[in-house]
């Protein structure tokens, strides 16, 4: 148990007459990188709202490192950084000052940003743009940026919800090294994303969430074989169903 | 509270003033411009020119040889900045009032010699005197005239009396009037006040723009998930407004200055003016709050943030004179009135900053400020977290 980073149990959340997640529990080890799968709507980002602080649940409870995620809001977000997902990035700033404001809001020295920054821009491979306005970058360099805002204060849990979305195949890849980079360094990652080949390349456990529910929980090889399918992909699909649910 | 978040968010939302050309538009250049503009038309450059006011005299006065109903119209002929057109009858007054060929009439009343003879006689004994009011008539389209024209009689008859500015009690009552020192006053003057208010005001729009912004596009989101206590945010806020409320008066004494508004006043009450400005921007960052609050857009910010805009425009600045009695009143429930009527104090009527007016000015609006910022933090925590 001492060894979990996040532990969630029987985690309700209703709004008015819709209970977006339904008595989840659920543990993630230290150093894993779990991948939390569902169609939309299906409560994921709710969950991880949550878990980071930002909506209370109706009931049940979730720890972060032993600390509750209400009671103890602020020890956690020193621990947490989260890939939310929208592109929240700071138009009018450079990439180096959206950097530099978060580090400070973190309380960061002035030397550990600036070494954080610089290495966080060339992982992304925004090192030649760092000093542009944002509102002037791509969609993908917008969420690479985004991404490295969240972890600028080298979190020791990184919740990233869908961080590849928009992105190029050679941005798309490079942001995997760095999420398996972090992880070799301990991290604890939970990641959502609608791509299956990322959560199946990427990901130790997956959870697959639906109707609020945690519907399916394993590695991708066990998800796979217990569903008797080829891929990742066929299981979620075989689980959650074929119908399309963008909501309008 | 950490300061080093709070620095960190003050130089970021500067850091949006000066590079969103929207955002430096409205807040800087657009007083400066106005100023530019307003300033032009009325006094021109260089503080040496003058406005002339075409006014009218009705002497009603019976009073013995009706002496000081003339000595009255007199010392009006001598002001530079009247021209005085007497008039035998109220009735042909009125019309070439009504028809813009005159700004303002002044009615001496039958009463006017005796009253004056009554103060002069027992200027200590109020209960011998007789009392009388002084009706004016003013242009309502001519926002200078009601401006510049009731302190500039109202002074003439301070003159009179051998009163100074501080004395309150007067047998003769003059409509409208205030006390106010006219010597060689431009139009600028009289507007200048109610300018450095103005500006200020505007920055209802940006602060619920900036707020439903960063909404929006999920800043808000991401600070609050951030180790940053509402407390720090809300400070962080406060500060870069205020900074940019300061760095608007400058811009816009400056402005003034340079076309002539040039108050003989010490540099207190400079200070004064700016500590008042300081403490005025505390409402229009609550009053931005409350818009962000109820807008669910920033295009929709933009619109709502008018609904506090125009009344404190329109009731509380120098605009506020030219309306009716009615929204006149109703001025006094906006803190512009008491910025406007605190900065008029100090710099027309050259009023001590201990005088009551000054501080009860300046007790209204710090504590409707607080309360606005108060209210403004109460509903928008209620409606979306900060």
């Amino acid at each position: 148990m001492e060894e979990s980073a996040i532990i969630i149990e029987n985690l309700t959340k209703k709004f008015e007459d819709k209970t977006a997640v339904e008595d989840l529990s659920l543990q993630v080890s230290k150093g894993e990188l779990f991948g939390l799968l569902g169609p939309n709507g299906a409560g994921k980002t709710t969950a991880i709202n949550i878990l980071c602080g930002l909506i209370k649940p109706t009931s049940g409870t979730a720890k972060i490192y032993g600390y509750d995620v209400q009671k103890d809001a602020q020890k956690v977000k020193e621990l947490i950084g989260v890939c939310i997902q929208e592109t929240a990035i700071y138009p009018y700033l450079t990439g180096v000052e959206n950097l530099a404001l978060f580090g400070n809001l973190y309380a960061m020295n002035k030397k550990t940003i600036k070494e954080r920054s610089n290495m966080l821009l060339t992982k992304m491979g925004l090192t030649e743009d760092a000093k542009r306005i944002t509102a002037k970058y791509s969609g993908g360099m917008k969420r690479r940026l985004s991404l490295a805002l969240a972890l600028i204060h080298d979190p020791q849990i990184a919740f990233l919800d869908e961080p590849t979305v928009a992105m190029d195949p050679q941005s798309r890849h490079a942001v995997w090294d760095f999420i398996k980079e972090q992880k070799t360094k301990g991290k604890t990652i939970i990641l959502t994303t609608h791509y299956m080949e990322e959560a199946e390349e990427l990901c130790d456990r997956i959870g697959i969430i639906d109707h609020g529910k945690l519907i399916a929980l394993g590695t991708p090889k066990e998800l796979i074989a217990k569903n008797q399918v080829k891929n990742l992909e066929e299981v979620f699909i075989q689980l959650t169903g074929r119908n399309m649910r963008e909501e309008l | 509270m950490k300061v080093q978040r709070v620095l960190a968010l003050t130089k970021k939302e500067m850091m949006k003033t000066i590079r969103e050309p929207a955002v430096l538009f409205m807040i800087f250049l657009f007083p400066i411009v106005f100023v530019f503009a307003f300033g032009a038309s009325l006094g021109g450059f260089g503080g040496s020119q003058t406005a002339t006011y075409q006014v009218g005299v009705v002497n009603l006065d019976l009073g013995g040889s009706q002496h000081w109903s003339q000595v009255f119209t007199n010392n009006l002929s001598n002001m530079t900045i009247l021209k005085v057109n007497v008039y035998t009858d109220n009735q042909t007054a009125q019309s070439d009032l009504s028809q813009g060929k005159i700004q303002a009439v002044i009615l001496i009343p039958a009463s006017f010699s005796d009253s004056i003879t009554s103060y002069n006689t027992a200027p200590n004994h109020p209960s011998q005197w007789v009392n009388t009011t002084v009706p004016l008539y003013l242009d309502k389209g001519s926002l200078v005239a009601t401006q510049a024209i009731p302190p500039i009689f109202q002074q003439v008859l301070g003159g009179m009396l051998n009163q100074n500015q501080q004395t309150t009690q007067s047998p003769i009552q003059l409509q409208t009037a205030s006390l106010v020192e006219v010597k060689q006053s431009s139009a600028l003057d009289f507007i200048a006040p109610g300018m450095f208010t103005f500006a200020s005001i505007f920055l209802i729009m940006m602060v619920a723009q900036s707020f439903t912004q960063d909404r929006e596009n999920g800043m808000m989101k991401r600070i609050r998930i951030s180790p940053t206590t509402p407390t720090e945010f809300m400070a962080s806020q406060v500060i870069s407004y205020m900074g940019i409320a300061l760095i608007q008066a400058t811009l816009v004494f400056a402005m003034t200055y340079a076309m002539g508004f040039k108050p003989a006043v010490g540099v207190p009450a400079y200070v004064f003016a700016f500590i008042l400005v300081l403490v005025f921007s505390v409402s229009n960052v609550g009053f931005g709050l409350i818009t962000a609050s109820i807008a669910k857009s920033s295009s929709a910010a933009t619109g709502l943030s008018f609904l506090f805009v125009l009344p404190q425009l329109f009731l509380g600045t120098f605009v506020g004179a030219s309306l009716s009695g009615d929204a006149q009143i109703a001025g006094k429930f906006v803190p512009s009135y008491y910025v406007t009527d605190a900065l008029t104090s100090v710099f027309l009527r050259g009023a001590p900053l201990g005088s009551v007016t000054i501080l009860v000015d300046l007790a209204v609006v710090s504590v409707s400020c607080v309360a606005i910022l108060a209210i403004g933090i109460v509903l928008y925590a209620k409606y979306y977290k900060i």
